[in-house]
């Protein structure tokens, strides 16, 4: 991708997050700043409990923000929106969920499943209409149209989780956030998810928003990759720039326990343990600095000086 | 009994078991040999529903009530006193009574999911205590003691007051901490672990297996890793056993099995890694899916879905190649007759370093 032709498609401007009473406030996301180009594969990595789930929630609407813009397309989504723009944003953001079990209602058929999000649209479609999109999206996820008159529970894992994409699909969504959608399958199913996903990227010009904490499918599949710890951000960068130049503590650890399929380097490996404690931010408050050509870190001064070095 | 080696631990002759399903008969492992030695790390890798968690199930007698041994034979050597060593067939046992020496004394278990395999209604130390008492004939103090020494071994900090906390208040990792402090408390001889980083996350999981190699070595355990991510076990195994549709095609040393490979559904584990993929290009993916267990499987069950498959494959099951003497292969490319075939690019890159 050229650098003059970027557009930005998702643009999350020092958000901020909050759980539990007024009294007792739960900072889950620390004002929490980046931006989505249209067409990119952007990564956000991190433990669980660190927040990663939350911005993508907040981005689609789910959870509210309590400071800090969203702006999707130029327009602002979060907080009070018409409610025009809200059903367009309901239409072109999309989630892929990583429990295929869980995110599909047990109760309906595949059908049902996957025709819900159109029965909501503006323009009213007919039965047939609906139905044909249903068996269409159906089909470009590789299962048989016949599938749609059966229940969640008669599929398996990798094909719950198709039925998860055709219910994202069928809105011909233009953003998806893609919350750990391989994290539950086998590693062969794995593949086969990962090949659909950038095949409806290749088609529909998609732009994802990958949610996941294994930094090792993330290599392969995102353009930029997030690193969030504890619900504040601590570096992004391209890919291949953060695997050749971890510059936080924290994302070397991460990168540190990835798994290689190579016994010999993985023998070599040492493990490092990340300790927030380490850092001492008494004195310099630390902030969101550019370290190398769009490779950004959160740190203070001084660590910012040791990270050049 | 008498042929099995001095080192071997566990030696497992063409078993077989099957399961009744809906009056169906499902032939679930289909006559598996193995040999594991005293002291070693294996990963027994393979798809869901492939049979690996059924095939160390047999160790333990923990078949689901439908399912049960069709034919052959799980030798395990037990090690009371040291002197008094004996080799037992692990098929004849028929009660509860006799798998009560084996469960959890001499082969222990650690489970995917550690939520599920605590208590939540009982506190961490209640539970360690327990399992400690059932066991050993000492006090309750003893027992306390014991608990507390277990949890600091497993590197939990603070034993003394976590031991009055309940599971709900520990991180996952440290939930999985715990189940292994369980499943040593007896001083098992053979610790099973049935995916145990599946749940967790990446960092998680890598101090996990690094604690399970270390109390391998420790405490001189044999430590069996039932997983289907070949990525994960390179590290951690000294052998890995490749199995598909019940059972074992490949056996080899981890550095054979990853950079000298030779069966095509090894290989093809091995390419549908994301960590040997190119980026902008498709992942490989196995087409098709597993065969039915319930028809009786003719030549080599990965035929259908293979594209290295020869015509014999779909007519005779192929026996075990040789390829040296610790790396066995059951596929019909070994054969002399058979066209020589070279591994996919992304098991090539692999076995050249160029990662």
């Amino acid at each position: 991708m050229q650098a003059e032709e970027k557009k930005v498609l998702v643009d999350v401007k020092d958000v901020t997050i909050q759980f539990g009473s007024r009294r007792h406030p739960f900072t889950a996301v620390d004002r929490a700043s980046f931006q989505i180009y249209k067409g990119e594969t952007f990564g956000l990595v991190g433990e669980s409990g660190s927040g990663k789930t939350t911005i993508g929630r907040a981005i689609i609407r789910i959870n509210p923000t309590v400071s800090g813009d969203i702006i999707y397309d130029g327009k602002k989504i979060n907080g009070k929106i018409s409610k025009e723009l809200d059903r367009e944003v309901t239409q072109k953001i999309q989630m892929i969920f990583q429990d295929p079990m869980a995110s599909l209602n047990e109760r309906a058929k595949v059908d049902y499943i996957v025709a819900e999000g159109l029965l909501n649209l503006p323009k009213k479609l007919s039965k047939e209409e609906r139905q044909r999109q249903v068996s269409e999206a159906l089909n470009s996820v590789g299962l048989l149209p016949e599938f749609a008159s059966r229940f969640p529970h008669e599929f398996s894992g990798g094909q719950r989780q198709r039925i998860g994409i055709a219910r994202a699909m069928v809105m011909r969504p233009e953003f998806i956030i893609a919350d750990e959608p391989i994290s539950a399958l086998d590693v062969s199913i794995r593949a086969q998810v990962l090949n659909l996903m950038a095949k409806f990227q290749r088609e529909f010009d998609l732009t994802y928003l990958f949610i996941s904490h294994d930094l090792s499918v993330m290599r392969f599949i995102c353009d930029r990759i997030c690193v969030i710890h504890k619900g504040v951000l601590v570096e992004l960068a391209e890919t291949e720039e953060l695997f050749a130049h971890p510059t936080h503590p924290y994302t070397q650890s991460l990168l540190s326990a990835i798994p290689m399929p190579d016994p010999v380097r993985e023998k070599k490996k040492v493990l490092k343990v990340y300790d927030a404690s380490s850092h001492d931010y008494s004195v310099h408050k630390p902030s969101w600095r550019e370290i190398r050509p769009s490779h950004f870190v959160w740190a203070n001064d001084p660590e910012f000086e040791s990270y050049k070095n | 009994m008498e042929h099995i080696s001095k080192d071997t631990i566990l030696s497992v002759e063409n078993l077989q078991v099957k399961f009744t399903l809906r009056g169906a008969v499902l032939n679930v492992i289909r006559g598996i040999s193995l040999d594991i030695h005293r002291g070693e790390s294996i990963a027994i890798v393979g798809e869901s529903g492939s049979g690996k968690s059924v095939f160390t199930k047999t160790f333990l007698g923990m078949l689901d009530s439908n399912g049960y041994i069709d034919g052959g034979h799980v030798y395990f050597r037990t090690d009371d006193t040291g002197a008094s060593e004996s080799i037992v067939d692990l098929t004849t046992f028929q009660s509860e009574k006799e798998w009560l020496t084996i469960r959890g004394k001499q082969i222990a278990m650690v489970m995917q999911d550690p939520m599920t395999s605590l208590n939540p209604l009982k506190t961490i130390g209640h539970q360690l205590e327990e399992t400690v008492l059932l066991h050993h004939d000492i006090s309750k103090q003893e027992a306390h003691e014991r608990a507390v020494q277990l949890l600091t071994d497993v590197g939990i900090n603070e034993p003394e007051r976590r031991c009055k906390q309940y599971p709900h208040e520990f991180s996952g990792g440290m939930r999985q901490r715990v189940v292994i402090a369980i499943a040593l408390a007896c001083d098992p001889r053979v610790l099973i672990c049935d995916e145990p980083t599946t749940a967790l996350d990446v960092t998680i999981q890598a101090q996990i297996l690094q604690l399970i190699r270390n109390l391998q070595s420790k405490l001189n355990l044999t430590t069996i890793y039932i997983t289907h991510d070949l990525g994960v076990v390179a590290n951690v195994a000294d052998r890995i056993a490749v199995m598909y549709a019940g059972d074992i095609i490949e056996v080899g040393g981890v550095e054979e099995i990853f950079y000298d490979a030779r069966h095509p559904y090894t290989w093809a584990l091995l390419s549908s890694l994301p960590q040997l993929g190119i980026k902008g290009e498709d992942l490989y993916s196995i087409a098709g899916t597993p065969p039915n267990l319930q028809m009786e499987i003719k030549g080599d069950a990965f035929a259908p879905r293979n594209p290295y498959a020869l015509n014999i494959d779909f007519v005779e099951r192929p026996p075990f190649f040789d390829v040296t003497p610790t790396h066995k292969v059951r596929t019909w490319l070994m054969d002399p007759r058979a066209p020589r075939q070279e591994p996919p690019e992304a098991v090539r890159r692999l076995a050249e370093g160029r990662l």
